[in-house]
């Protein structure tokens, strides 16, 4: 049969698709809509928070940071409760990493504060001694941009269904909105509410007096990521 | 007909042969950087602060590795499939205009294709899937040029005289239609300026969300790696082992078992790099099974190589090609056994996140990829250019230089990763964690140090390859009759 196969390309090469094709229908099919479905209290990513998280994923911070936290005793006392599939629902793509250089970020909106990140970016060293981690000071002058923030949120509410101003439910019964203006205007506006909140609690004289004349730094829209990761 | 003097014709070998020295040198170079600046966090602003955005180690750390997966490593294995495909094919590009166009259309759109990727990831266009990175309207240049590469093996097979497929071909044709399926497969995205008529042209969005992701991506992630990085060096490596020692290969069985086998196996195999995740427990159960499999298949052609040296073990000693090539095979051993012993789950539960992985990578990438591909172009470009190797001493001095820093790039990773992992689980005699994550970073310093070190020996030693082949272009010419078996080269 090899033989036969040696001398027919055409039939070998379909031969080689066959074999090399079936290991990843086996895997990935059968549980494709199920690990799809959210956890209760999952929510999907303001317009901010997305274009938070498209300055973490443009910035490669997923090469030093994971977004997984294992079933050990260690990484739970680290970092919070173990990883469940429900609630990467609204991550596209996920980050979970490979790598730790860095600590796990999966919940740091729990344990770090808007004026520690601001102090963080700025000289990581300054705030954790020893730190390698490099500093991401343009990240206070270069504007964010939301409109293409606003353009990931709005498709994926369109094609994947997302349900942005719709009712959540809550582990505690109750029910809660994420809001998603109908125009990209009106995302603008929406995202630029959410900054004014996050600039409040920043010191950065700069960064204030940006989202005051309108504008959204890039560090404002990552804060406005990193405290939603919980 | 055995006899009958076929005029080959190497245009479109030189070329990848070229840029493989090229995307090697920046791939490497990178990687020192990248080493320098885990070691002294101050490299990251070396060309000042405003520089600091593009060349920060987040920026480029996707540019390193693309750069010598999709940048080095495809040059070689390009260069390697327009001169071995002619060769076990018995036809010639010169005989065929189309096939010729083909060929150099392949090479220029795969050369833009690079630098725009270099280009854009400086920028921060980046999906930051590893391997995976470029935002969609790259991906389509990528799949423009691998249709290409189809073209011209479908092309070169369908006129070909020798009517069994040598095995090179058998691998060559396995990578591009595996990497073809995954790559498509992984970078389905919604372009969001289409949906939505704002932002960015270049965004778009994954059509898989958490978990699917996850599972699509280490699919792709991991086959990425057995495709190109394992698959088609393979390949070359059964045709220049035994054309350069002259042994016929030890067994044609074992060549047709182990490739068989590793296409079954392998793909399986990307559930190890998701265990302890949220994905199934039975995949993560089939990625460490299959993983451990794995080594047979591996093993049965690394072996294959070594064995053909059987009686000839001399030539070791005295052909420095040879000697890359049996180095090259022996760590193909050494990374194949290694990471099924990663895949473990008890041993992956330490080993992941931490430097071991880094590690395991780079004494696959350094030491199997890095000196078969060197090993290839040394043996093709006496032949191409019809000149011998400039210098034999340089061969060796490079050599050792290499094997050296492979040596201190894989022990240091080594020792990082298992006191990484140990320390993140250390507890103290109260239960609690006995370090916080800034011990385990202070505690890799020297490792770093010495992985930089590693880095820098390889680097140098790409340096006096680059030389040494650039030199051969004006060496002393050869007859074709000194080229049928070991390359001829000055002391």
């Amino acid at each position: 049969m090899f033989h036969w196969l040696e001398k027919r390309p055409f039939f070998f090469g379909v031969g080689i698709f066959i074999v090399i094709s079936f290991a990843g229908l086996v895997m990935i099919v059968p549980h494709f809509v199920e690990q799809a479905r959210p956890v209760v209290g999952t929510k999907p990513y303001t317009t901010l928070e997305l274009t938070g998280r498209q300055l973490y994923i443009s910035n490669n911070c997923v090469a030093c940071h994971s977004q997984l936290i294992r079933p050990f005793k260690n990484e739970t006392d680290r970092y919070g409760s173990y990883s469940l599939s429900g609630e990467y629902a609204y991550d596209r793509p996920f980050l979970w990493g490979s790598k730790r250089t860095g600590p796990d970020l999966m919940r740091v909106g729990n344990y770090r504060t808007t004026d520690w990140h601001e102090n963080h970016m700025m000289d990581p060293a300054a705030v954790v001694p020893g730190s390698i981690m490099p500093a991401y000071p343009w990240m206070f002058t270069n504007t964010a941009d939301v409109d293409t923030g606003w353009a990931e949120a709005e498709t994926v509410r369109v094609v994947f269904n997302v349900p942005y101003n719709k009712d959540i439910p809550l582990m505690d019964g109750s029910v809660v909105q994420v809001p998603l203006a109908s125009t990209v205007e009106g995302g603008r506006a929406e995202a630029l509410i959410e900054a004014q909140a996050v600039a409040a609690e920043m010191k950065n004289q700069d960064v204030k007096d940006a989202v005051a004349a309108g504008k959204i730094p890039e560090i404002v829209a990552l804060i406005a990521y990193l405290n939603a990761l919980k | 007909m055995e006899n009958r003097p076929l005029e080959y014709d190497y245009t479109v070998a030189k070329m990848f042969l070229f840029t493989t020295m090229l995307f090697g040198f920046i791939g490497m170079l990178l990687g020192v950087v990248l080493a320098l600046q885990m070691a002294w966090p101050e490299f990251n602003t070396i060309l000042g602060d405003t520089m600091a955005e593009y060349i920060n180690f987040s920026r480029i750390r996707p540019i390193h590795t693309s750069g010598v997966i999709f940048g080095f490593t495809l040059s070689g294995i390009f260069a390697g499939w327009y001169y071995i495909g002619q060769r076990v094919l018995k036809v010639s590009m010169a005989e065929s205009k189309f096939l010729m166009i083909v060929g150099k259309l392949h090479f220029w759109i795969y050369f833009l294709a690079i630098l725009l990727a270099v280009v854009s990831l400086f920028a921060g266009y980046s999906q930051s899937n590893e391997y995976s990175e470029l935002e969609w309207p790259l991906d389509i240049v990528v799949v423009v040029f691998w249709v290409l590469w189809g073209l011209s093996i479908a092309g070169l097979v369908g006129i070909r005289r020798e009517k069994a497929l040598y095995i090179s071909i058998w691998y060559f044709m396995a990578a591009f239609l595996a990497v073809a399926m995954l790559f498509i497969m992984n970078n389905i995205v919604i372009p969001t300026y289409f949906v939505s008529g704002a932002g960015s042209i270049m965004h778009g969005v994954s059509a898989y969300a958490g978990t699917n992701g996850a599972m699509v991506q280490w699919w792709f992630g991991h086959n990425a790696v057995g495709f190109v990085l394992t698959v088609p060096l393979v390949g070359m490596i059964y045709y220049f082992l035994p054309k350069e020692s002259g042994q016929a290969i030890y067994s044609y069985k074992l060549s047709l078992l182990s490739f068989w086998a590793l296409m079954f196996v392998y793909v399986w195999a990307g559930g190890h790099h998701l265990l302890y995740s949220t994905v199934p427990d039975w995949m993560q159960t089939m990625g460490s099974i299959f993983s451990v499999i794995l080594i047979l298949p591996s093993w049965g052609s690394a072996i294959n190589m070594l064995l053909t040296m059987k009686g000839e073990w001399k030539q070791v000693a005295s052909n420095p090609v040879i000697k890359f090539m049996v180095l090259s095979s022996t760590f193909y051993m050494f990374a194949t056994i290694e990471g099924p012993i990663q895949a473990i789950k008890s041993v992956n539960a330490i080993a992941h996140f931490t430097e071991w992985i880094v590690g395991h990578v780079h004494d696959g990438a350094l030491g199997w990829v890095g000196f078969i591909i060197m090993a290839a172009l040394y043996h093709m470009a006496p032949r191409i250019f019809k000149r011998e190797i400039y210098s034999k001493a340089l061969m060796n001095t490079q050599f050792w230089m290499q094997t050296l820093g492979v040596i201190l790039y894989f022990t240091s990773m080594w020792i990082a990763g298992i006191t990484q992992g140990m320390m993140w689980r250390a507890a103290d005699e109260f239960g609690n964690l006995a370090y916080s994550f800034i011990d385990s970073v202070d505690a890799l310093h020297v490792y770093y140090i010495i992985r930089a070190v590693g880095g820098i020996l390889y680097l140098a030693g790409f340096i006096i390859f680059i030389y040494n082949i650039i030199k051969t272009m004006s060496a002393r010419p050869v007859e074709e009759r000194d080229l049928q078996n070991a390359t001829p080269m000055a002391a």
